[in-house]
């Protein structure tokens, strides 16, 4: 997935979208930032979000830090192969480490989302 | 005296370096109006000569110059020497948190040790590093276990449980919503259908205790069942010498078991520092409160120990911690370790056996007494429930002028343990006691009783 | 010289068969007519306990303490743990075997030595505070801030308030979110002013009826006194809420200022800090709280009290009681450590040990300070808060890798990464039982590191048993307890 192309939450989430289909990961800054990723926490199948909600959590060895629902959805799908292969969240952070898919139920939450220069440069500040 | 050395030649220097005229000066940081301009009102400073003087004056006589016959959640075990001579080594009673683990491979080893004598003690898959004893131990067992299924509504707690374990819970829970039901015992044990009838849908877990606080053995195995059928966890608050003896927790297949671990080479100390021991199975690892030490290797490859998953603890987690603990009973964990150590597999089947000997030994004498009973008519451990003509209290206050420490009372707990219990006391035995003590004991009731 | 031998797990020692503690046969009859534990309840195999012969033990464990820094072999300047000398009469005095020996139910007349003491403790730990109202019940330090807030929350409920916040700035200790999550309030952190004291308008606009307690550290986590506490206090006081003082940070200021003076209407002492209980490689402390009066009725159970007509002491529930937090009277084994040192200190030992800390903190940040930034002030209390986040950017050399490095000066490190308002923070505390020689090799130690090779120091430690474990994999594949398999 072409990073350009993403949408961002300032809460380090990038979303990919297709109809009504939101896939949802973190980005590389966000996993520089928390450094080796321990552990990873998905939400169960079938439960809804709004935009904000907590879906799940990271942890390095230090810090540890919440998966943020970008938009409001239910969730369709979770990569369940990720937590035993931690190493695809800084190997492949838009493609492989895809965290989870949500069923957009307010598409209009997608205006709320930063593009990648947008993004870029709330990380800078 | 402080244990200052510095010379006043010297505190200039420092001033100097610092730029300061005075040491005063240094506290202008505190608003004048804020100082508090006198010496604090507290007795002149004694020498440690003075001191072991006036305690020695002050305390009086060892255990009040009686023998210890008194149970109810610490007991008066045998600790080897070994056990005082180790654990007293400044290197490891004078380090703090093993943070730097480089620095601390002694405490780190000494701990991971721990964990897995205690794994091996309870049958389950991972304990942590300590908590602070058992009442506490069985509180942040409750909280582990709403993380662990998300119910909240309501836990079902035995009757039979130590009355001030149950007293923690009610006071950590009295600002949660969380419902707690005591099903009470009947006739010294609780049932599996009046469990049953108390496990609702959104019931986080089952508590219980074995052997419980009479001393008496439940059928955990029936009851984890029940709490199983409902959905909810099994916690189970065990003895740590009964596995010499007994089926362990993990035998019964509970999912989170705690102890207080003071019977494991822990002094009494009027009740403190203890040790909590906390224990559960493995997939609830990152759910679990306490430290934990983890097995790994360093650059070089050697194999080395380190606090494992601290992204749980308070000082990273904060607010979202599994549990507000940081200091916890280290010391403690490094007595039993040594304690399990010296003491073994034999050791510790000899001292549940020689305990549970005694303790029949010593029912079959008391019970000989006229009007004297067994309030229980059940198997138990190594301690048990008497029942005499006479109010509790006075009883056993008329033991102690005799030189026997007995009890508790059971009417101590107020109507926690159940109504009609005003003549009854609990006897606990260890491998310490002999034969001519408890002949002793026997013959002081059937004095007491007979007066 | 490090023994390999020894230093192998328990586990891989044992023997079948061995037996080490001999205990006595049993010197009772079997007896009859008493109920036995079926087959159900029985064990049925032996323990899989390591089975080790004493000698082997005590060299295992005396080997093991060798791989250890501690007080009492290094300086061990762990900021905000006050790492200060353990008086060794206290070892003696707290092992006594009238106190180690003492059944928590045994009758009230055979501990009312044991309990003098207790109560002369808790009137000592009064004065010291200025607050009247003392419980010794609490386990160690977080469990002290839970109690207290449980106590508050008791309070509130009586006078019929709904009060659901607890406020605390950045700079907290953790425990102190964590304890207010625990006891069911809603956590507001501040992040407070860049001159590292609290904010009062940050303060201010968070303030209202549903403000509960403001939990703050003071001496704060930067080692510097928060100036405006008492106007901190007033404001919390107007709006009906309580101020808490974590007392982590007491050593700083015994005999020269009390919280009971300053605002704080509760606290907690960290006994094994500030009065000498050791630390026990992580515990066990004591945790006592002190409240204004008017919090004393809402005290956990029991309390120590004397009826000077009968000349008793007794243990008894404050009216409003919270009730238990733990089973059992209190960590007395570290109480009584404490008590012992206040005892033989008195009111001017104690002033001389704080002044003596502070003296001794501000030395070294007078020796540190051309060398390493320390971003809060040129004056501290009893600790201060360096950052190496310059030469991290000139060098790459991070706190921690300084802090691994004076571990090969013989020096344990200092605490790093916290508090975490300061980058690559290192939290030093001297505490007053060290010489100005030691505090002057620390300090050069210190200043050698900062112009070493970056790969050097990087790599360190050189000279300590292992290096730099590897802490991703230990918590991505978690390894707690030994098995024969692995």
């Amino acid at each position: 997935m072409d990073p350009e192309t993403l949408r961002y939450a300032k809460t380090h989430e990038w979303v990919s979208v297709t109809g009504d289909i939101a896939t949802v990961g973190i980005t590389d800054f966000a996993v520089r930032l928390l450094t080796d990723i321990v552990y990873l926490s998905l939400p169960k199948v079938g439960k809804v979000f709004l935009p904000g909600q907590a879906m799940g959590e990271v942890e390095s060895v230090k810090a540890v830090s919440d998966i943020y629902a970008p938009v409001a959805g239910e969730v369709l799908e979770v990569n369940v192969g990720l937590p035993d292969q931690l190493q695809l969240l800084s190997d492949s952070p838009f493609e492989r480490a895809w965290i989870v898919k949500l069923r957009m139920s307010a598409p209009g939450d997608l205006q709320q989302l930063l593009s990648r220069a947008q993004y870029l440069q709330h990380c800078g500040e | 005296m402080a244990y200052l050395f510095d010379t006043p030649e010297q505190r200039q220097r420092m001033l100097a370096a610092i730029g300061a005229a005075s040491v005063d000066e240094l506290f202008q940081q505190i608003p004048e109006s804020l100082q508090l301009g006198r010496e604090l009102a507290l007795p002149g400073a004694v020498s440690e000569l003075e001191l072991e003087q006036d305690l020695q004056r002050r305390l009086g006589e060892v255990g009040g110059g009686g023998v210890c016959f008194l149970g109810g959640g610490v007991y008066d075990h045998y600790i080897p020497a070994v056990v005082d001579e180790l654990t007293s080594r400044g290197e490891f009673y004078t380090a703090y948190t093993p943070y730097q683990a480089e620095a601390s491979q002694g405490t780190l080893q000494a701990f991971y040790e721990y964990q897995t004598l205690i794994s091996q003690l309870s049958g389950m898959e991972v304990s942590n590093a300590s908590l602070y004893e058992g009442g506490t131990a069985v509180s942040e067992a409750v909280f582990m276990a709403m993380r662990v299924n998300g119910r909240d509504g309501r836990v079902v707690v035995a009757g039979s449980l130590h009355p001030e374990y149950r007293q923690v819970l009610r006071t950590y829970f009295s600002r949660l919503g969380t419902e707690i039901v005591e099903v009470p015992a009947v006739d010294g044990v609780v049932s599996v259908e009046m469990c049953r009838g108390a496990l609702t849908a959104d019931t986080t877990a089952l508590v219980l205790q074995q052997p419980n606080f009479f001393g008496c053995l439940e059928d955990i195995g029936g009851l984890t069942a029940a709490a199983h059928a409902a959905g909810a966890l099994a916690i189970l608050a065990f003895d740590p010498i009964g596995p010499g003896l007994l089926k362990r927790p993990g035998d019964y297949g509970v999912d989170i078991a705690v102890a207080e671990g003071q019977p494991l080479g822990t002094p009494l100390q009027f009740g403190g520092p203890l040790l909590g021991v906390f224990t559960c199975r493995s997939e609830y690892v990152r759910k679990m409160p306490g430290r934990l030490i983890g097995r790994t290797v360093d650059r070089r490859g050697r194999e080395c120990f380190v606090l494992n998953l601290q992204a749980r603890e308070q000082h990273i987690r904060r607010d979202k911690a599994t549990s507000n603990i940081c200091t916890n009973q280290g010391l403690l964990a490094l007595r039993a370790t040594v304690f399990l150590s010296v003491v073994g597999p034999r050791g510790l089947r000899r001292m549940a056996e020689l305990s549970h000997a005694k303790a029949r030994y010593a029912a079959a004498c008391l019970t000989r007494l006229p009007g004297v009973v067994l309030k229980f008519e059940r198997a138990f451990f190594r301690e048990f429930v008497l029942e005499t003509p006479r109010p509790a209290t006075e009883v056993l206050r008329s033991l102690s002028d005799r030189g026997f420490n007995v009890g508790p009372e059971l009417s101590r707990f107020g109507g926690s343990l159940g109504a009609g219990l005003e003549r009854c006391f609990l006897v606990a035995l260890t491998e310490k006691r002999t034969r001519a003590e408890i002949d002793a004991l026997a013959a002081a009731l059937g004095d007491v009783l007979g007066s | 010289m490090r023994n390999p031998t020894a230093t192998r797990l328990l586990f891989e020692m044992s023997e079948s068969g061995r037996g080490t503690v001999v205990f006595p046969e049993s010197d009772v009859p079997d007896v009859s007519g008493v109920p036995v534990p079926g087959a159900e309840h029985l064990a049925s195999v032996l323990l899989p306990l390591p089975e080790l012969a004493e000698p082997d033990v005590v060299r295992h464990f005396v080997n093991l303490s060798t791989l250890n820094m501690s007080v009492d072999s290094h300086f061990y300047p762990l900021g905000s743990c006050t790492m200060k000398y353990n008086p060794k009469r206290h070892e003696r005095l707290a092992r006594l075997p009238q106190a180690v020996a003492s059944h928590p139910y045994q009758q009230e007349s055979q501990i009312q030595g044991l309990l003098s003491v207790l109560y002369e403790l808790q009137g000592m730990l009064a004065e010291i505070s200025g607050l009247p109202g003392v419980s010794l019940h609490p386990a160690a330090g977080a469990q002290g801030e839970l109690t207290a807030l449980l106590t508050a929350a008791a309070y509130f409920r009586h006078r019929g308030e709904q009060r659901t916040r607890v406020l605390f700035p950045a700079s907290a200790h953790g425990t102190n979110p964590a304890s207010a999550a625990l006891a069911g309030f809603e956590c507001v952190q501040l992040s407070g002013g860049r001159d590292g004291f609290v904010d009062l308008s940050e303060l201010r606009a968070q303030l209202d009826e549903r403000s509960a307690v403001f939990m703050v550290t003071n001496p704060n986590t930067l080692g510097l006194f928060e100036k405006d506490i008492a106007t901190i206090a007033a404001m919390l006081h107007e709006v009906g809420g309580l101020v808490y003082i974590d007392g982590a940070n007491m050593n700083a200021i015994l005999g020269r200022t009390r919280p009971g003076d300053f605002g704080g209407d509760m606290m907690h002492y960290n006994v094994h800090k500030t009065f000498t209980g050791p630390h026990g490689a992580g515990g066990p402390g004591a945790g006592p709280i002190a409240v204004r009066d008017f919090l004393a009725p809402f005290l956990p159970a029991p309390v120590v009290t004397f009826d000077a007509v009968r000349n008793w002491y007794s243990l008894t529930e404050p009216e409003h009681s919270i009730g238990r937090m733990r089973s059992f009277f209190g960590n007395v084994g570290i109480l009584l450590r404490g008590y012992c040192y206040i005892r033989t200190l008195g009111g001017r030992g104690l002033r001389e040990a704080s002044d003596c800390a502070v003296l001794n903190a501000n030395y070294l940040l007078s020796q540190v300070r051309d060398f390493l930034d320390v971003p809060h002030g040129h004056r501290c209390m009893h600790e201060f808060v360096a950052s190496a986040k310059r030469l991290k950017e000139q060098t790459g050399v991070t706190a921690m890798d300084i802090a691994k490095r004076l571990l090969d000066y013989g020096f344990h490190a200092p605490t790093v990464y916290f508090p975490l308002v300061v980058e690559e923070a290192l939290m030093m505390e001297p505490t007053e039982t060290e010489s100005l020689a030691t505090l002057d090799a620390f300090a050069a130690a210190l200043r050698q590191i900062c112009s070493e090779p970056a790969e050097l120091v990087k790599g360190a430690p050189h000279t300590t048993a292992v290096c730099r474990p590897d802490e991703v994999n230990a918590a991505r594949k978690p390894v707690l307890c030994w098995s024969a398999q692995c």
